[in-house]
């Protein structure tokens, strides 16, 4: 026996086809995006690649017109030179870029734990907590210049000033610490990395199931024995890929350094080989500030956009490196998390 | 007295064959949360050392929460408040001067979903003992091997000691936190339906394990499979409602229980 309502449908037709032409749509429109930002960064990459590659092959480009004796625009670029802007060269600015970086990291990477760890195993989360979580999203929103200035306000004059009368009176009235400088920049990318940080791990901590804690705590653990055999290590992908993040943006900062301490000629670097191996106080070279001077300053049009996008290559490079070494810390600290003990 | 040293006590303890686990003494138990005011109430239950009580009653008659006053893990839980007595031997286990992290070392649990940490078979056994300051690795090996061979794993595990415990599978996970929770040597095995998610045999296994430990520990099981309860066990409370509507001998229980209720739920004619 058929039953007639059964068969007939015509409106699921219709709906099928209405379907299947939004599918379409839907197919063809991501599509174009995704084609349109992969487009736009292999270009980005070409354009500072093939063109600070050919400026860095070039044979003697400003320096024939010089007379310097520089062999190649590489040891150019890399030693200076009188026809740089920054005399100098970009040697001292990749050092000042990777140690600040380092610095920045050591000391945002505990103190964002930490809050974060507040935040998901101690606080109640009650509304102090719900104002607090919301403050620190709400930090990472705040432009980078803005750290600059406050580190400058707080960091070099308010904290250098104090450490100055303190500890470097004799000294005065030449500010010792009391000056912008490699401590207080990190510092302040510090603070401005910190909501990074502070996210990441918290998402990390929030994913770990309570069963995992209630497990330890059955097995005669302490809160804080949990936090540091069970939480901490199965969370700690997490925590550096907030870390990477937070290189990532760091590495990348210009604007609020020229703040709080780099400047466009260091004749020292921050950093020697004899104790104590790290000069604080000391004002520091910077890639980032390197490749806006030479676009403001290089002299003659024609080197500029080559040595510019060369500079421009190294800085990329600097990051990328910073980056893949995090990543190949992150890989290792899960193997040896998930494999030792045999 | 270090952990080592509590360690061969306790074994030694168990070598001796007249050693029989102490028994949990509860008395006027009543519980509460903040959303469920009478999850127990008055409880009173004598669970002998050395057996095997079973725990039965309908979903959420207060059968986990019973089983997490024995070793305090409802300290966890903002708002729970409860009040009674429960003694181990002579030890008061809600008294709040109670060292929780001790009491547990004696209390072990194997929670309702197995919940292996992330990290190797090796290191998820050794966590209590290392908790507990045992160090020397020639120690832990054997704590290590001796667990996992009680709980009926060594064979399938020994030379992927190594691997992270999330990849066994579950019936191997539930084994495994098993192993771990005897790895310590408590007195008193709390298993909160630990064969939940088993096959049949990952559950015969299981069962056979129960009895190997049984003398030795005092175990309290919680379990929805009355085959099971009525297989394993020496004794038999059935909770409903927060309450203990009957508690006796296992034969009696599954024979010839003397409340309605008790039959009706064990015949399956419950809700
Ligand atoms: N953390 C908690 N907060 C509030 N109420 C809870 C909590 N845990 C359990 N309860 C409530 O207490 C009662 C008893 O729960 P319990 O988990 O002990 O039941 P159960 O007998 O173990 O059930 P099941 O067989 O489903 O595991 C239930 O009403 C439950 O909703
Ligand atoms: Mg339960």
């Amino acid at each position: 026996m058929t039953n007639p309502d059964m068969f007939d449908y015509p409106d699921l037709n219709s709906a099928r086809i209405r379907d299947e032409k939004i599918n379409t749509l839907m197919t063809a429109a991501t599509g174009a995006a995704t084609l349109l930002a992969v487009v736009s960064v292999v270009a980005f990459l070409g354009f500072i690649v093939l063109l600070g590659g050919a400026w860095l092959a070039e044979e003697q480009a400003l320096s024939a017109t010089v007379g310097q004796q520089h062999s190649s625009n590489f040891e150019l670029l890399l030693f200076g030179g009188r026809e740089l802007a920054s005399s100098g060269g970009v040697l001292p600015a990749i050092v000042g870029t990777v140690v600040l970086t380092l610095l920045m990291a050591v000391i945002v990477a505990p103190l964002g734990i930490v809050v974060a760890l507040y935040l998901t195993e101690y606080s109640g989360g009650g509304w102090p907590t719900q104002l607090l979580r919301i403050g620190v999203q709400n930090l990472a929103a705040i432009p980078s210049i803005i750290y600059g200035v406050f580190g400058l306000a707080f960091f070099v004059y308010v904290i250098g000033g104090r450490i100055d009368e303190l500890f470097y009176a004799s000294n005065l009235p030449t500010p010792t610490f009391g000056t912008p400088g490699l401590l207080w920049a990190s510092l302040t990318l510090a603070l401005l990395t910190l909501p990074t940080v502070i996210v990441a791990t918290e998402e990390g901590l929030l994913r770990i199931p309570s069963s995992l804690r209630e497990g330890s705590r059955a097995l005669g653990a302490t809160r804080v024995e949990t936090i540091f055999r069970v939480v901490l290590p199965a969370a700690a992908p997490s925590i550096l890929t907030g870390i990477i993040l937070a290189v990532a943006r760091a590495a990348g900062e210009v604007a609020p350094l020229m703040l709080v301490g780099v400047v466009r000629y260091a004749p020292t670097l921050p950093v020697s080989i004899e104790a104590p191996f790290l000069q604080l106080e000391q004002k520091f070279m910077h890639l980032g500030f390197y490749v806006y001077d030479l676009t403001m300053h290089a002299p003659g049009s024609e080197g500029r956009v080559g040595i510019v996008a060369a500079a421009s290559l190294l800085l990329v490079s600097v990051i990328v490196s910073l980056n893949i070494v995090a990543l190949l810390l992150r890989v290792r600290l899960r193997r040896t998390y998930v494999q030792s003990g045999v | 007295m270090d952990h080592r040293e509590a360690l061969i006590a306790a074994s030694n303890n168990r070598a001796n064959l007249n050693y029989v686990a102490p028994g949990i003494e509860v008395q006027g138990l009543s519980l509460t949360y903040p959303d469920e005011p009478n999850a127990l109430i008055d409880i009173n239950l004598s669970i002998p050392g050395g057996e095997v009580t079973a725990v039965i009653g309908p979903s959420g008659c207060g059968k986990s929460t019973l089983l997490r006053c024995f070793n305090r893990m409802n300290d966890m839980l903002e708002g729970c408040q409860y009040s009674g007595s429960i003694t181990l031997g002579d030890l008061n286990i809600l008294d709040p001067m109670t060292d929780v992290t001790l009491l547990r070392r004696r209390v072990g649990m194997v929670f309702q979903q197995p919940n292996p940490f992330p990290m190797s078979i090796y290191d998820n056994v050794a966590y209590g003992p290392r908790i507990g300051g045992l160090r020397r690795r020639r120690d832990l090996d054997e704590v290590v091997e001796n667990a996992l061979r009680l709980a009926a794993l060594w064979d399938e595990v020994k030379g992927q000691l190594g691997k992270n415990a999330t990849v066994l599978s579950l019936g191997q996970q539930q084994r495994l936190v098993i192993a771990r929770a005897i790895a310590v040597q408590p007195e008193v095995l709390l298993m909160d339906e630990p064969a939940s998610s088993l096959d049949p045999i990952s559950t015969l296994r299981i069962e056979e394990l129960i009895y190997e430990l049984k003398q030795s520990y005092t175990i309290v099981i919680v379990t929805h499979n009355m085959q099971q309860a009525a297989r394993v066990s020496d004794r038999t409370a059935f909770l409903n409602q927060g309450q203990v509507v009957e508690y006796d001998a296992t034969d009696k229980i599954f024979t010839n229980p003397s409340q309605r209720a008790t039959e009706d739920y064990i015949t399956g004619r419950y809700g």
